[in-house]
């Protein structure tokens, strides 16, 4: 199973650009934090290039249930025969080589339980994304997935012994196929798009977590998604299932180091709310600016259920995410908090889904945008309340920021009430940071970067307030770093 | 013991010259009004020498205490000292003027030094009672759908805070009913003493009956033509500024 890298993905010498951590406002995000790499040896390799043996080899490393390689064979001829969406989407997926990209590497197959046993390398790399302090200070669990599989996962004794399981894919498949197997891939089935294609042929990693009829996790459950190898793919497959009147609120992180060539992300993350669950998942992106950030999220939120998405994306080279949740039973509620922040050479394509399919039930997006010198930001949209239904509400905002003239921003809503007995309600708004507000704030002392960053915190502030504390801190320190990287 | 010297001063806005020759020297503990009429060049003057990016020096120059503040950006001018109530304060939305103020003065400080957070809110409570601003307020955005007399009460709170060396005080007493002129000139008489000067700019004497200054300039066609003490203020409220302005012309035709 061995296999040694091949002269052509070879890993770069290790850098350590961390220690000099340069802004470059050219090529945008600031990685002063997550851009630095170790220099690995993968036990595991799938090779470079996409084929049937790919996929063949993923699923004999994890040893999987016959069921699972035919789902994944299945996926690959649908994403084989799928053409890339650049009819409505950017040209700029077309400059994906599928050829070049590694689909699976890891050191082992079974995450770790404590620090300790983790390798020093992958150790280092969480530590200095400062995971193992987060987890002791306010997390309930916590895995960090590094490229294909996750190196460590825990949680704490106190959660799991309320029953709640929280594995990585390959193990909950494989140990709780009566859980999981039921839901997986049902709410975001295979074909919904070239990349779910992509990622079910693929899929290695991710957070399989059931949460038993009403216990309510207190603390949120994390996981940290970390890709150190170049030209690689990361495929992780989430599926979070809250029974009847349970609670859980999960988060993730993504960082990658800065290459001069394009890395792929492209998750698949489904949720299922049952009877009055809540679930609520907090994306922080903040991706070096090469990575393909493709992803397909989706919830379905049953009677009384309420799923929310907080979703900020940072970083990354076009990120394409919709978020949506299927209102499926009567007086679930769904919503979407959005933040995107496009710099310079960054692509912010992203926006909500909510599809109504019962009476009653509402559902709520607002979205803010930050366009940076040449930074571009998409907003799309798509409200769907058939006729039949009656009582249902939806709220649609957003709201778009630009920082300099070159900057751009397209907003495509697509709202599709039907019948008189439901309400839609959707505002908009583009502004500047106007040179005046500028002046006014240096006046008072603060540099321009930190009269940008201030402007900018200020857009998102009603936002940013939804997240737990030790997040919103996070975002604003992520948003001064760009802002000072703009400046100039 | 500082001084705001202006010497010279030429500031042109595009190829329009504005400011055509101003000098002034302010020392601490001083109040200097600037009175005339509209379109003289009395906000240019202030903005320049903030160093708002619109405006330009073609000649002459500003210093604090000898050195030339003209190489430094706004923020590094508000740094060593100075400090502009603007006419038309912009709005920050989202930002809350215990935040930006927080922000302002962590500015100030060395890298590497934090803010002490308790001691800042003891020191913001005292000035807002001093100014008779209710705490409330401080949690507002800055000058987000504020009212005229808000707008000005936030600069005043700001200006107390920011404790700089010289107020620039641009139109202050514009757009302001009697009891917020009241509360804005009670606000500025409470931080007069040795360690501020101010340039106050204004149209009208009506400011003047509530801080009242110790020297008094006519601005007319971007530079000083009439200097005196507190009663030239009044001799303008009498006369009118035609009186001035004939004054100016006589003088330009000999």
């Amino acid at each position: 199973m061995k296999t040694s890298n091949d002269s052509e993905t070879v890993i770069a010498p290790a850098e350590e650009a961390a220690a000099n951590p340069t802004i470059n406002p050219v090529s945008g995000i600031d990685q002063s934090s997550g851009n630095f790499r170790y220099d690995m040896e993968y036990a595991f390799d799938a090779g470079t290039g996409l084929s049937e043996n790919t996929v063949r080899y993923i699923s004999g490393v994890k040893k999987e249930a016959p069921w699972i390689l035919e789902f994944r064979l299945k996926a690959l001829k649908t994403f084989l025969s799928k053409p890339m969406p650049t009819h409505w989407a950017t040209k700029d997926l077309e400059n994906i080589n599928f050829d070049k990209i590694r689909y699976y590497l890891s050191q082992g197959q079974k995450p770790k339980r404590t620090w300790d046993e983790v390798p020093d390398d992958i150790k280092k790399t969480f530590e200095r994304l400062g995971i193992p302090e987060q987890e002791r200070k306010f997390l309930a669990g916590v895995e960090a997935q590094f490229d294909s599989e996750a190196a460590y996962s825990n949680i704490k004794d106190l959660v799991s012994k309320q029953g709640v399981i929280f594995v990585n894919s390959t193990e909950g498949l494989r140990e709780h196929p009566e859980i999981f197997k039921k839901f997986f891939g049902k709410v975001i089935p295979t074909g919904d798009n070239k990349f779910s294609a992509l990622n079910s042929a693929v899929f290695s990693g991710g957070s399989f977590i059931y949460v038993p009829p009403g216990v309510k996790v207190a603390q949120p459950l994390q996981a940290y998604f970390r890709i150190n190898a170049e030209n690689f793919g990361q495929f992780e497959r989430t599926l979070i299932i809250a029974d009847e009147g349970a609670e859980v609120t999960y988060m993730e992180g993504c960082t990658a180091p800065k290459f001069s060539t394009s890395t792929l992300h492209s998750a698949v993350v489904e949720l299922v709310a049952l009877k009055g669950a809540k679930i609520q998942y907090i994306t922080v992106q903040n991706w070096s600016a090469n990575v393909f950030n493709l992803v397909t999220k989706r919830g379905i939120a049953h009677e009384m259920a309420h799923i929310k998405w907080i979703d900020c994306n940072i970083g990354s080279r076009l990120t394409m995410k919709y978020p949506g949740v299927v209102l499926k039973g009567r007086k679930a509620r769904g919503e979407v908090i959005s933040i995107a922040l496009a710099n310079d050479g960054q692509h912010q394509d992203t926006g909500a889904k909510m599809i109504h399919a019962a009476d009653e039930t509402t559902s709520n997006i607002v979205a803010k945008s930050i366009s940076v010198g040449q930074g571009r930001s998409t907003y799309r949209g798509l409200v769907h309340i058939p006729k039949h239904l009656k009582g249902c509400k939806n709220n649609t905002e957003c709201d778009a920021l630009l920082i300099n003239t070159n900057s751009r921003t397209d907003t495509y809503p697509a709202i599709t009430v039907r019948g008189d007995r439901n309400s839609v309600q959707h505002e908009a708004s583009v502004s500047k940071v106007n040179e005046e507000m500028i002046f006014y704030m240096q006046q008072r002392g603060l540099t321009e970067g930190q009269a940008m960053s201030l402007a900018v915190n200020g857009f998102i502030n009603d936002l940013a307030r939804q997240f737990p504390m030790e997040y919103s801190v996070e975002l604003k320190r992520l948003i001064d770093l760009e802002m000072e990287g703009s400046v100039g | 013991m500082s001084s705001l010297e202006i010497k010279n001063l030429h500031v042109a806005i595009g190829e329009k010259e504005i400011v055509k020759g101003f000098t002034l020297t302010i020392n601490s503990g001083e109040v200097h009004a600037v009175m005339g009429p509209n379109g003289t060049g009395k906000s240019t003057l202030s903005k320049a020498i903030a160093g708002h990016p619109d405006y330009t020096i073609t000649s002459g120059d500003v210093l604090i205490d000898g050195q030339s503040i003209l190489e430094q950006e706004p923020d590094e001018r508000a740094r060593a000292g100075i400090f502009l109530a603007f006419q038309y304060p912009s709005e920050i939305p989202g930002v809350s003027i215990a935040n930006f103020l927080r922000g302002a003065l962590q500015a100030r400080m060395a890298e590497g030094e934090e803010l002490d957070a308790s001691a800042y809110y003891k020191r913001l409570y005292q000035k807002m009672d001093l100014l008779k601003i209710d705490r409330k307020f401080t949690s507002r955005s800055v000058n987000d759908g504020f009212s005229g007399g808000e707008k000005k009460r936030c600069e005043i709170l700001q200006m107390a805070m920011l404790e700089p060396k010289f107020a620039l005080m641009d139109e202050t007493d514009s757009g302001l009913d009697i009891d917020a002129l009241r509360i804005v000139a009670d606000g500025v008489n409470a931080m007069r003493g040795p360690t501020l000067g101010v340039l106050l700019i204004t149209h009208y004497q009506r400011l003047l009956d509530y801080i009242v200054p110790d020297h008094v300039h006519v601005m007319y066609d971007g530079r000083i033509v009439k200097s005196g003490d507190k009663s030239l203020a009044l001799e303008l409220e009498a006369k009118g500024y035609d009186w001035v302005k004939k004054e100016f012309a006589e003088a330009n035709a000999r």
